[in-house]
């Protein structure tokens, strides 16, 4: 009998074997496993799971179907909530929201939900389930900026309520960040991603790639000249942020959107595509959150040793904590409470080396860590030939610069209504990174809902 | 898909290519640029526009096969599709905006066109001549053979001074040499300069518009990947500023570029981008060994 306080283990590909290759980490449960997983949900009258879900997932419920082996109704639970479960099953921080809030979690482990959600939509996925197509079409056209998670979420949900929705990506890929950023190994991209945007595009959502908002179309031209009723700006938090420390323009410094986006996006690691990408040496990923992990075990499956430089604690780290756990796992090298000075250069510009300092934990600063401090004296040069710089990115200004009458704040977020995703422009609703600055794909897609809500409120009373 | 409605040669290795790409011809302006992806497993180039029409939809590229890439554009015919065509991308040059007419107007303006950086000049020229301001150029290549565009800049020009390195046609000598002499032995005076061709020449363009104190604006072409400012691979040193020519360019203060840097820095790939072209000439056969790139390691 398994020890009802811990989670039925989930298969993993072995770490050495996957610092290797770029195949998905993560293997996932089988039928029995997820059948054994979901008998210890309590089903809780009152779940707090639900709440911790930014999408309020019927959590107890389609647990309850799993663990009959009903997974066809499970799926039709969580698509009620979430329309792309394969994904958020995979990504979500689910420590810090449903499983966080797990009862079975007091005494023991909480329940796996995450990889619940995953199995499930795994199953539906592999034995043809589609989400159920809307019945009835009003006509009335919507633009949805950016094929990322709040704006596959918003388009599908208003897809489901009618409306002829069209989607514009700059990119030549839908998907955003779940192409461009999350690494094959953690989101397949053509067994999941792909797969997730044609259940939505089977919802009657149409998406036109390459056209770039504020510079191939304005928003009001979408709306004055192309018949759109309503915009959603899901455009993401897409400029990457610089030190600002001598050496960053040299050879061997990227951002970890543009190493990532090479690899990710134009498969640079397959021998098959053009786009060429550094394979360093020795790398040091500059950053704790989970982009700096992604980079860091990109940078080690393409061979190199890598060094993560974080200028606080592991306590501190941003990045979930299974990604962490993984990257550990595989031998990534963790320089913690380290922070460069000068990134150090040779005769042809390119990198030789970090010049770092070390650092100890102060008084807690504005968001309640504590501050990181130098210690005085403490300079030493980590030898490495690429630093990726992981430091967080902000909204891109080409929207807010070229739509008028569209207020954002002083980080140049996109000010919208929590609620209803209404921007200070009528008709015009946000939400995801482009108004919260970078964030969760599950945060963004509680956003994309919420506003798929706002502008059929919105059009209804129009 | 993106369809070529024209394929051709403007000279030995120097492609012009009509593209029906109706929302990016709606809106460009000169100055601006385009992505551009051959097929699925292609990079993202970066093209600047040549040549608009806006009521036919069409975009006018010219390129120079340097990479794998470019090597796959450039065996593509009339009838075929470009996979991917975004754009406009970046800001459109300063002397083509209507609001700044009335400042143009009073400015002599001299253009100067090198290579393959010839075709994107032309586009200004022509919006100034629309609009009643004929600028001179000076347009300078290697060879006679590698003139471009001589024809069309006669039509949109004030004075055309055609050079050539080695003295095939026209002047003889590099540009840099027909600006000190047009400056210095032929009384010409300029207050605006826009120079467009190889990083090099552009370099040497600054230099020597320094010394006449004329403001010049250079066109960067730096590697990039996305073009909307997500990647930061395009980023350049302008005087203390990084900039990313993506959305902060292409065009910039040339007296404030940092040339020497900007060099090195589009260098970055060209062992792994010279590998790819091998690879797509040689096919299997190639394995490295022939020290012409230094291997598959």
């Amino acid at each position: 009998m398994a020890d009802v306080l811990k989670k039925v283990p989930v298969r993993e590909q072995d770490p050495k074997v996957r610092a290797t290759n770029f195949d998905e980490v993560c293997l996932g449960y089988n039928q029995e496993e997820a059948m054994e997983e979901a008998a210890r949900c309590l089903h809780c009258k009152n779940a707090k799971c639900v709440q911790g879900c930014p999408v309020n997932i019927n959590i107890p419920d389609f647990i309850a179907d799993v663990k009959e082996g009903k997974f066809e109704d499970a799926y039709k639970v969580i698509s009620e909530s979430s329309s792309l479960p394969a994904i958020c099953g995979r990504v979500c921080p689910q420590e810090s929201q449903c499983e966080g809030k797990c009862i079975r979690g007091i005494k023991g482990e909480p329940v796996s939900i995450g990889k619940l959600e995953r199995f499930v939509a795994d199953w539906a996925r592999e034995n043809g389930i589609k989400p159920p197509a809307p019945e009835t079409k009003n006509g009335r056209k919507v633009a949805v900026i950016g094929s990322g998670p709040s704006g596959l979420t918003c388009a599908g949900d208003l897809a489901k309520l009618g409306y002829d929705v069209t989607i514009f990506e700059a990119l030549h890929e839908a998907g955003g960040v779940l192409v461009y950023g999350i690494p094959e190994f953690r989101l397949p991209k053509l067994d999941v991603v792909a797969k997730e945007v044609e259940n939505v595009k089977s919802l009657g959502v149409k998406i036109e790639t390459n056209v770039i908002i504020g510079k191939s179309v304005t928003i009001d031209e979408l709306m004055d000249e192309e018949g759109f009723e309503a915009v959603f700006i899901g455009s993401g938090a897409g400029l990457p942020m610089f030190m600002g420390i001598p050496g960053e323009t040299a050879k061997g410094v990227f951002s970890a959107n543009e190493y990532l986006t090479r690899n990710n996006l134009m498969k640079a690691f397959r021998e098959d595509y053009d786009t060429p990408i550094v394979r360093g040496k020795k790398v040091a990923v500059v950053g704790g959150g989970n982009v700096a992990m992604d980079a860091a075990r990109t940078a080690l499956r393409l061979g190199a040793e890598v060094h993560i430089v974080y200028r606080r604690s592991e306590a501190e780290l941003p990045a979930r904590k299974e990604e962490v756990h993984h990257a550990k796992e595989e031998g990534i090298i963790f320089d913690l409470l380290t922070n460069p000075k000068e990134i150090l250069v040779d005769d042809n510009d390119s990198v030789c080396g970090i010049r770092c300092i070390r650092m100890e934990l102060g008084e807690p600063d504005a968001s309640g860590r504590r501050r990181p401090v130098e210690i005085p004296g403490s300079e030493f040069e980590l030898d490495v030939d690429t630093v990726i710089m992981s430091l967080g990115t902000s909204p891109n200004p080409l929207i807010s610069s070229t739509t008028i009458g569209l207020d954002v704040n002083r980080r140049k977020c996109i000010i919208a209504d929590e609620e209803t995703g209404q921007t200070s422009k009528n008709g015009v609703f946000a939400g995801g990174d482009a108004v919260t600055g970078a964030a969760t794909v599950i945060l963004a897609m509680g956003a994309g809902k919420a506003a798929a809500k706002g502008i059929h409120e919105f059009l209804s009373a129009k | 898909m993106y369809k070529i409605l024209e394929a051709g040669k403007l000279a030995d290795n120097i492609y012009q290519m009509v593209v029906e790409a109706p929302r990016v011809a709606k809106r460009c302006l000169p100055g601006q640029f385009v992505i551009v992806t051959a097929d699925e497993v292609g990079e993202r180039i970066p093209l600047t526009i040549c040549d608009y029409d806006r009521e036919a939809g069409t975009i006018t590229i010219v390129f120079m096969p340097i990479g794998a890439s470019t090597e796959k554009f450039a065996s593509l015919k009339a009838g075929d599709s470009f996979r991917d065509f975004v754009g406009p991308l970046g800001v459109p040059s300063e002397l083509c905006m209507e609001e700044n007419l009335e400042e143009t107007r009073k400015k002599k303006i001299l253009f100067v066109a090198g290579g393959v950086g010839t075709a994107p000049v032309y586009p200004q020229m022509k919006w100034l001549h629309e609009h009643g301001i004929d600028a001179d150029v000076i347009v300078g290549a290697k060879t006679k053979s590698l003139v471009i565009l001589e024809d069309k800049f006669k039509s949109v020009a004030g004075n055309l001074y055609v050079t050539t390195d080695d003295g095939s046609y026209g002047r003889s000598g590099m540009v840099t040499k027909v600006i000190d002499d047009l400056i210095t032995n032929e009384g010409k005076t300029y207050d605006h300069c826009v120079a467009i061709g190889p990083m090099i020449m552009m370099k040497f363009c600054c230099l020597t518009t320094k010394k006449y104190n004329i403001p010049t604006v250079v066109s960067m072409n730096p590697i990039m990947v996305d073009g909307t400012g997500m990647c930061g691979a395009c980023r350049v040193l302008v005087g203390d500023e990084v900039k990313f020519a993506c959305v902060d360019g292409p065009e910039f203060d040339g007296h404030k570029i940092d040339f020497d840097a900007a060099m090195k820095r589009q260098a970055m790939y060209k062992t792994e981008e010279g590998r790819a072209l091998l690879k797509l000439r040689e096919g299997d056969t190639h394995h490295g060994g022939c020290g012409n790139c230094g291997g598959d390691k």
